[in-house]
């Protein structure tokens, strides 16, 4: 076990360091929580810095239009923007996390050449269009029908909880094109243009009052059959890869975030007077110890990924500790502003010390529910431990 | 940076587990219910195994092995529930002649500031096996000479295989160590007994989920109700988190540059300490009425856990290490 890194890593840091220093600065606040043509805006034109500087995909493969850098490179990376507070990256989740890593590893080349590119380059933005109404932790149930005429997909049926599908450019969409029941079996991955005529979109608000997400309504939209990202009904398949991929190092900054977070929470405490308090002390040497503990998982994991070419089921420990921590931290946050963290909007200190920090506590802690439930629900991540790592029945 | 284990780690583990396996078999450490005395025989094989001295220099008579190695060893002794004042003798191996070579087991205690009032005598392990207990303080340690600290034998104790004495108070004994060197033989001692305590919470994890497998009821296994499931995923999530936290701390020990060692072994003491009570807590839940009994050893996990998180201070001053210095 070693836990320093090489002086090829090191390097890399020091100058990914070098140029961050350089430009995060010059960037504006991101926009509101409610503005999302705003935030695709913010968000798109730093990846496109990140293109021109060479670090786009820098963990995506060569032939991907990526650096093919190793895991470890990318935890480096993760750390470093991370400590650099530069933007997360927001609306290009998707393209950069879901669709764009399976596309450069079940697409062909030309499907590499046409869709790589734009995501890397922040020109183009993906949303995920796979839950439906009646098929959220059981995908597999799915029911918007793809029917082949000619060489296009005609798609109907409907989609829901899509992020940032107001402000997306293209969907990875999971289609059913097996016969009604066939589950696993006759499921097909297509991307689907958000321009093409018979989409409609309608927003949904969530509980932070945010439109984040959006029900989409597919009526005869045609997809051509060159969109089609593996075989017809081996989409199930296709997904998985994409799934492994979101529970393996998709977090890391998320972790490296709730770090600073309980730093923030402790100044706040000793601010409102409240750091003698044992409970207090307790609660946030609990949490720093968890979060110091999924740092060394997340390390494992990696290192893991970095012999075995994948990333194993560890994500799926990781993801279950690490969204019911998320709770527990923003819980505490919010509870130390007493009343003071009843309001959305900033309140000045009554000391003329400045603004008390309410909105992004009550931010985090209202963003905190959703992560038990977005990507594959606590519950179902505790399935996914005990039947594919502990081996226990099927129930 | 590669946080897997190497290759010599590995086969470290597997030649501690043949040896436990062979030495320290759950029927071998059951015959010592009771037992006042340390089975010496068992503490020699673990003493020549290097299982105290794998830390120090060649010329000190160690094998020259860092905090990771030990971290390793040790969560094979604690699958094995050895019995025994392992980490603290393990611990005190550079500061107290004898350790290394098992001749002398050594005792640990922590001294606090006093609470005027608390009535409360203070129950030792093993004391009647010692060849010397340290005292820790913040500012420095303290050697008592094991005729010197005169306690009396307490029969009936919690874990049946850890007999215990009783002391009016925490004693007082000669200066060995100034403050530096009590915040590395504390660390150290947290590092190996959470080590030791990982080793537990991955046993009583295991045990569950074998019987969830074989276990029948409604025509079906018993792991295939979730209720059951989502206790056995639980359970693992609490022993790996707490695994790695204990390696991380372990490698940080090694490399101070990584980190700070102090918080690290704080964290991984709670966590490990947490996880150990945890699963075997939970372990008992999953066996039912079986799990109830003297015969399964489950409980025999969840006493000695609470023994050993006794001796580490309540889980409000681990976790006031970290978030100091988080
Ligand atoms: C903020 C947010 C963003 C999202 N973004 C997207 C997106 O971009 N694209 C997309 O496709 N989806 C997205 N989702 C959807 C998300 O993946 C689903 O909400 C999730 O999989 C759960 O499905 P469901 O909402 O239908 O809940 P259900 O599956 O109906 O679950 C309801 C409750 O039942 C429990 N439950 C269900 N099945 C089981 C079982 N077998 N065992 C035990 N308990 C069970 C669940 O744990 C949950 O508590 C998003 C969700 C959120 C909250």
């Amino acid at each position: 076990m070693d836990l320093r890194y090489t002086d090829a890593e090191e390097a890399f840091r020091a100058e990914l360091r070098a140029w961050l220093a350089e430009v995060v600065p010059t960037l504006g606040p991101r926009p509101a929580l409610t503005d999302w043509p705003a935030r695709r805006a913010y968000d798109t034109s730093w990846q496109g810095m990140l293109y021109d500087a060479g670090y786009a995909g820098i963990d995506w493969p060569v032939e991907g239009g990526g650096r093919g850098a190793s895991p470890v490179e990318q935890l480096v990376y993760l750390e470093e923007l991370e400590r650099a507070h530069a933007p997360y990256v927001g609306v290009n989740f998707v393209g950069l996390l879901h669709a764009g890593p399976t596309i450069a590893v079940e697409g062909t080349p030309e499907q590499r050449a046409r869709f790589l590119p734009p995501i890397l380059k922040g020109e183009q933005v993906w949303c995920q269009g796979f839950s439906e109404p009646d098929a959220g932790s059981d995908l597999a149930a799915l029911r918007t029908r793809a029917v082949r005429d000619g060489d296009e997909y005609v798609v109907t049926g409907s989609k829901i909880w899509t992020s940032h599908a107001e402000v997306a450019d293209l969907c990875e969409l999971l289609v059913r094109t097996g016969e009604e029941g066939s589950r696993h079996s006759g499921i097909t991955w297509l991307a689907m243009e958000m321009d093409r005529p018979g989409i409609e979109i309608r927003p949904l608000e969530t509980i932070g009052r945010s439109t984040e997400f959006a029900e989409l309504f597919l009526d005869g939209v045609r997809v051509p059959v060159g969109n089609r990202v593996g075989e017809e009904n081996d989409g199930w398949r296709v997904t998985m890869v994409t799934l492994s991929f979101e529970r393996g190092t998709a977090f890391v900054g998320e972790l490296l975030q709730s770090m600073e977070e309980l730093r923030r929470i402790r100044s706040l405490a000793r601010r409102v007077g409240l750091w003698d308090d044992p409970e207090v002390r307790h609660r946030t040497g609990q949490l720093g110890a968890e979060l110091d503990a999924l740092w060394a998982l997340t390390r494992r994991n990696v290192s893991q990924a970095a012999r075995t070419g994948v990333p194993g089921l560890g994500g799926s420990v990781f993801k279950l500790a690490f969204s019911e921590l998320r709770q527990r931290l923003a819980t505490l946050g919010l509870e130390l502003l007493g009343s003071a963290g009843l309001a959305w909007d900033e309140l000045e200190a009554t000391d003329g010390s400045g603004p008390i920090g309410n909105t992004r506590l009550l931010e985090q802690w209202i963003g905190s529910f959703s992560r038990t439930i977005a990507a594959g629900t606590s519950q179902i991540q505790r399935n996914i431990v005990a039947e594919r790592i502990l081996g226990l029945p099927k129930g | 940076m590669d946080f897997e284990l190497s290759d010599d780690e590995r086969s470290l583990a597997d030649g501690m587990r043949r040896l436990c396996e062979g030495r320290f078999p759950m029927e071998r450490v059951r015959a010592g219910e009771g037992r006042r005395a340390l089975d010496t025989e068992g503490w020699s094989a673990l003493a020549e195994a290097g299982v105290f001295s794998l830390r120090l220099a060649d010329e000190e008579g160690g094998a020259d092995l860092g905090t990771a190695a030990a971290a390793v060893v040790f969560e094979e002794l604690g699958r094995a529930l050895v019995p025994g004042p392992l980490a603290a003798t393990h611990a005190a191996a550079g500061l107290v002649k004898g350790a290394a070579t098992g001749d002398r087991p050594v005792g640990l205690l922590r001294r606090t500031p006093p609470v005027p009032g608390d009535p409360r005598p203070v129950l030792v392990g093993d004391l009647g096996s010692l060849g010397a207990l340290l005292v820790v303080a913040d500012d420095g340690v303290e050697l008592v000479e094991p005729d010197a600290v005169g306690g009396a034998p307490v029969e009936g104790g919690l874990d049946p295989l850890t007999p215990l004495w009783r002391l009016e108070a925490v004693p007082r004994g000669t200066p060995v160590g100034d403050g530096p060197v009590a915040e590395a033989l504390w660390r150290d001692f947290l590092v190996v007994e959470a080590a030791f305590l990982v080793g537990m919470a991955a046993v009583t994890s295991e045990m569950a989920v074998g019987y969830a497998k074989v276990r029948r009821q409604f025509d079906r296994p018993i792991g295939s109700f979730q209720a059951v499931k989502h206790m056995c995923a639980d359970m693992l999530v609490r022993a790996e988190t707490a695994r790695a936290a204990v390696h991380a701390a372990a490698v940080t020990v090694d490399q101070p540059d990584v980190g700070d060692a102090v918080r690290a072994a704080h964290g991984a003491a709670l966590l490990a300490a947490q996880a150990a009570e945890a699963n075997a807590r939970a372990c008992i839940q999953v066996h039912g009425g079986m799990g109830f009994t003297w015969e399964v050893p489950a409980h025999l996990y969840l006493k000695r856990a609470i023994v050993l998180w006794r001796a580490l201070g309540p889980a409000t001053r681990l976790a006031d290490v970290v978030a100091e210095r988080f």
